[in-house]
């Protein structure tokens, strides 16, 4: 069969909703596409549990604690999950490591922000966990039967995420003057970094419709950054806050909020690594790499020497 | 240095009576240490009530490209099921 029509026949099976397996035929470029975004999402899912990890040590009581290692832990499970259907596509799990700890291979901007307060545990899991889910809902009906089943693994577990992360705004904004300026205060920094979230404008995204066409993406990056502006609004009046942005408004004839312009220039400082914690994070991967070296070593050398064993009992 | 630990494939029984179903994969340096990362990475929310895992190197799957050969036989069979056999209408269960 010539490519095209190769080509044409995938393209019919995603069309009519046939998912696509690994060892199916696939268009080079909608393999290089799933690799780079699986990988991204793993990626993101692996440096997220850095800037929440920072404050386990430090949860003020039992119960947030265990909230937060139950989360970060599960962020841990969401990259694995990723990294394995990945694999799928052909690539090595080593490799894509490699990739990250160099610094060449990126992962979602807003885990380059620090977490200054507690305040700023409560704000990741209501708006980065909230944005993240309505960026992944969609992804469970990916063309790509791997990726998908994974996604619906990781969206049942993000529910949690953002609940624990909205209990401890409220918790905050029912608390003394000094906690619902540090709710404020937190809020003021990450409502913009999350809208940022779900990428470029729809105008400046060129691969976006490629990516519609091989149902990868099913919603555009606007479309999604609206729906996630219109949730907010309702549950920012709940937490007492207010989003920091003087342009929000209803407006009926769309029927959605209007937003002000997002500052582009600093998504685009942040991606390319000058953002307030890029170096911080790559810094604390590698080093968790690094020290862990020996112990995947000596794994696989207990591993040897007991295989030998039983050969050896065996014959 | 490299030091790639194996691939495993993980099956999941989620409770009794039901059969073991593929899940993932993952990475571990023998068996057992597959069955307990399978444990952490799968079942952190009780998932499961028993563990599969098997080394991806040793499944041998069928060849997608030689779908319709290899499933072809049982395409034109429709005298194998129920539906194809014509009863009176005053038998109801049968
Ligand atoms: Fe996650
Ligand atoms: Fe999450």
């Amino acid at each position: 069969m010539t490519t095209a029509s190769l080509e044409a026949k995938f393209q019919e099976k995603v069309d009519q909703e046939v998912k696509i397996e690994p060892r199916d035929w696939m268009p080079d470029a909608y393999r290089k596409t799933l690799v780079r975004q699986i990988s991204q999402h793993a990626h993101s899912e692996i440096i997220g549990m850095l800037p929440e990890g920072n404050w386990i040590t430090r949860a003020p009581s039992l119960r947030r604690k265990l909230g937060l290692l139950a989360k970060v832990q599960d962020e841990a499970g969401h990259g694995l999950y990723l990294y394995s259907a990945c694999e799928t596509l052909g690539v090595e799990r080593e490799d894509l490591f490699e990739q990250l700890n160099e610094g060449t291979a990126k992962y979602s901007s807003i885990f380059n922000y620090p977490t200054l307060t507690w305040a700023d545990i409560g704000s990741i899991g209501w708006l980065v966990d909230g944005a993240a889910i309505m960026n992944q809902v969609p992804l469970c009906r990916c063309s790509y039967g791997p990726y998908a089943r994974a996604m619906v693994r990781v969206c049942k577990e993000e529910s949690f995420h953002q609940r624990q992360g909205f209990e401890i705004l409220l918790t905050l904004s029912k608390g003394t003057d000094e906690q619902k300026a540090m709710l404020q205060e937190s809020v003021n920094r990450w409502w913009w970094p999350s809208l940022m979230m779900f990428g470029p404008n729809d105008a400046e995204s060129p691969n976006s419709a490629k990516s519609m066409k091989w149902k990868i993406k099913r919603f555009t990056n606007d479309d999604l950054r609206q729906k996630f502006v219109d949730v907010c609004y309702e549950q920012a009046k709940l937490l007492n806050v207010t989003l920091p942005d003087p342009d929000l408004k209803w407006n009926e004839e769309r029927g959605h909020f209007d937003f002000g312009p997002i500052d582009w220039s600093e998504f685009w400082d942040v991606v390319k690594g000058n953002g307030p914690c890029n170096s911080q994070r790559l810094a604390a991967r590698n080093k968790a790499h690094a020290e862990g070296e020996w112990v995947r070593e000596a794994a696989i050398a207990f591993a040897e020497k007991n295989k030998q064993r039983n050969i050896a009992k065996a014959s | 240095m490299k030091s790639n630990w194996p691939l495993w494939e993980v099956f999941i029984r989620s409770r009794q009576g039901l059969n073991h179903k593929h899940v993932g994969s993952l990475h571990a340096a023998d068996a057992d240490m597959a069955i307990e990362n399978a444990r952490d990475v799968y079942t952190r929310r009780m998932e499961g009530v028993s563990i599969w895992v098997v080394e991806s190197k040793d499944i041998t799957a069928s060849n997608p490209d030689k779908q319709d050969e290899l499933f072809d036989p049982a395409e034109d069979k429709v005298y194998r099921h129920p539906t194809f056999y014509d009863l009176p209408d005053e038998i109801k269960h049968m």
